[in-house]
């Protein structure tokens, strides 16, 4: 058995009276890739910002490494081992690049440093003198990445990296997950970019309003036209 | 000749004096958005701790030090214990900390009485200096050397260091610095007693002065408001240039035109809400 590093167990989630979760469950193991898909509105960034702890869960627990999280704040989820990548990339526009990087470092014995994350973006390194609001959107969203990873999280939260980028970036930041990958970097990786979660994935999640509508292996989904047309809406 | 200089140099103290007040307001309504009214409250609060400190050591640095250590201690506890609870209640967080202001004017009557309380200059910078044909009091060189010396240190702190990053992260996006793992409420709060910190040396740095007296309070919010609201709230360049002009305003408006200094004092900030509401260097409206 592989080790569990995220769990949502049962997850009912609420913006005030709206309910947008409903006892969504599902399981990240150590290591591996999970697709979240579904269509816009879907509750994607919901389960993100209810991992984080942006958003408390009604009822239902999240588990990281076995150790419930659901009552805890942002900062201490975040030094639990959660890194957020969120969508809209959030950099923070005032501070320089390597401020950006410097200020989300957390050592956690891991080997992300700010040389690591440099030599894994030379454009980050050209730029770190810049602010962070003057870079391009696929600078950006580099940065949300490389700033995600100097915490050295234990699990990775992406959403939605490919959005609004051009194919070529969308490329480069597709090889950029597969190389953390490989490197044994656990991954939720959220999309609408269907065939960038597909060639990435281990594992696939698919929700509809707020529900598990899907939740398998790749390889019962990639073939599953009627899956995917009914829940995703492409084909 | 002689007299204008002298003006001059009053108008920097006073400027001086604005800046250790309100660098501290400044930074808290940039970060936290709370217009924390005590200010002006806590340096007259520094004030007289500092008059009842010197009375046991009669050191004027030593006693700047220990009651900005008090008025830290005691800003910290209304963050945590009062304002934080109504964090967001931008209307309740103003009339709380007038509120607090009062009681703390009330708790100064009490305790120090009604009398002006003269705060003495320390003896080594009793003698006049001499720059020139000019002679002035050593005392305000010392405190606009003071005022800078601080707006220094403050800037590498916000500037230069991980910490000013991380608490300039929490004022861009509080959320996703949280989410980084930034204790950004933490942080917050160091920042209010580091402002309260600051009130409170201000007061003991200001007594020789302005000593210490009631009324000291009212006298000071309005001009750190002033300065606040002319530099650009959150802004340590914006303070520090609008504590040096409302000093200058208000010194010269005094020497010049007694009757309509208040009025000269405000037409400056009129023309800044008029014309640039966030303020000559600030990021938010006012
Ligand atoms: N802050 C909020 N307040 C109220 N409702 C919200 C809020 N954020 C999201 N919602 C609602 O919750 C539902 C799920 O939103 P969510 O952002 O999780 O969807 P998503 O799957 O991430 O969509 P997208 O692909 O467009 O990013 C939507 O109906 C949305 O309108
Ligand atoms: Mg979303």
């Amino acid at each position: 058995m592989a080790t569990e590093a995220l769990a949502l167990d049962g997850v009912d989630a609420l913006y005030g009276e709206s309910h947008v979760l409903h006892g969504v469950s599902f399981s990240l193991a150590e290591g591996r890739v999970l697709a979240l898909l579904g269509r816009n509105g879907a509750g994607k960034t919901t389960c993100m910002n209810t991992v984080i702890g942006f958003l408390r869960p009604r009822n239902g627990a999240v588990r990281v490494f076995g150790e419930p999280v659901q009552r805890l704040a942002p900062d201490v989820i975040s030094r639990k081992g959660i890194g957020l990548v969120p969508q809209g990339r959030r950099v923070f526009a005032r501070l320089t690049v390597k401020e950006n990087l410097v200020v989300a470092h957390q050592k956690r014995g891991g080997a992300w440093t700010l040389e690591r994350v440099f030599e894994l973006f030379p454009r980050l390194k050209e730029r770190q003198a810049q602010d962070a609001g003057s870079l391009s959107g696929g600078e950006q969203q580099m940065l949300a990445i490389a700033r995600a990873l100097m915490g050295n999280p234990r699990v990775l939260l992406l959403d939605e990296p490919s959005e609004g980028l051009a194919p070529l970036i969308v490329a480069e930041v597709g090889k950029t997950i597969a190389r953390l990958k490989r490197e044994g970097q656990s991954i939720v990786l959220v999309e609408q970019n269907i065939q960038l979660a597909f060639s990435l994935a281990d594992e696939v999640v698919i929700l509809n309003t707020g529900r598990v509508a899907f939740s398998g292996p790749l390889d019962q989904v990639r073939t599953n036209e009627a899956l995917i047309t009914q829940h995703l809406g492409v084909f | 000749m002689q007299y204008w200089a002298i003006q001059t140099l009053n108008s920097l103290a006073l400027g001086g004096l604005l800046f250790l007040l309100a660098a501290g307001f400044s930074l808290i309504f940039g970060l936290m958005r709370i217009a924390n009214l005590t200010h002006g409250a806590l340096f007259m609060l520094g004030a007289y701790i500092g008059v009842s400190v010197m009375r046991q050591w009669p050191n004027l640095w030593f006693a700047a030090l220990a009651a900005g250590a008090a008025v830290a201690i005691f800003g910290g506890l209304l963050e945590r214990f009062i304002l934080r609870q109504i964090g967001g209640n931008v209307l309740g967080q103003v009339l709380v900390t007038l509120g607090v202001s009062f009681i703390i004017a009330d708790a100064c009557l009490l305790t120090w009485g009604g009398d002006p309380i003269p705060i003495p200059t320390p003896p080594l910078l009793q003698m006049p200096v001499r720059i020139g044909s000019f002679i002035f009091p050593a005392y305000r060189l010392a405190v606009v050397g003071i005022a800078v010396v601080v707006a220094i240190a403050l800037y590498l702190l916000m500037e230069r260091t991980r910490l000013g990053a991380m608490i300039r992260a929490g004022v861009d996006d509080p959320q996703m610095a949280s989410a980084v793992g930034i204790p950004v409420s933490r942080l917050f709060s160091t920042v209010f007693c580091l402002g309260a910190a600051l009130a409170g040396a201000g007061g003991v740095i200001g007594g020789p002065i302005l000593s210490a007296y009631p009324g000291l309070d009212a006298d000071m919010l309005p001009l750190a408001l002033i300065v606040v609201i002319l530099g650009g709230a959150g802004s340590l360049l914006g303070a520090f240039v609008g504590a040096f002009i409302t000093g200058f305003v208000y010194t010269f408006g005094v020497a010049l035109l007694p009757d309509l200094a208040y009025v000269i004092l405000f037409l400056p900030m009129i023309l800044v809400i008029a014309f640039r509401p966030r303020g000559l260097f600030g990021k938010f409206a006012a």
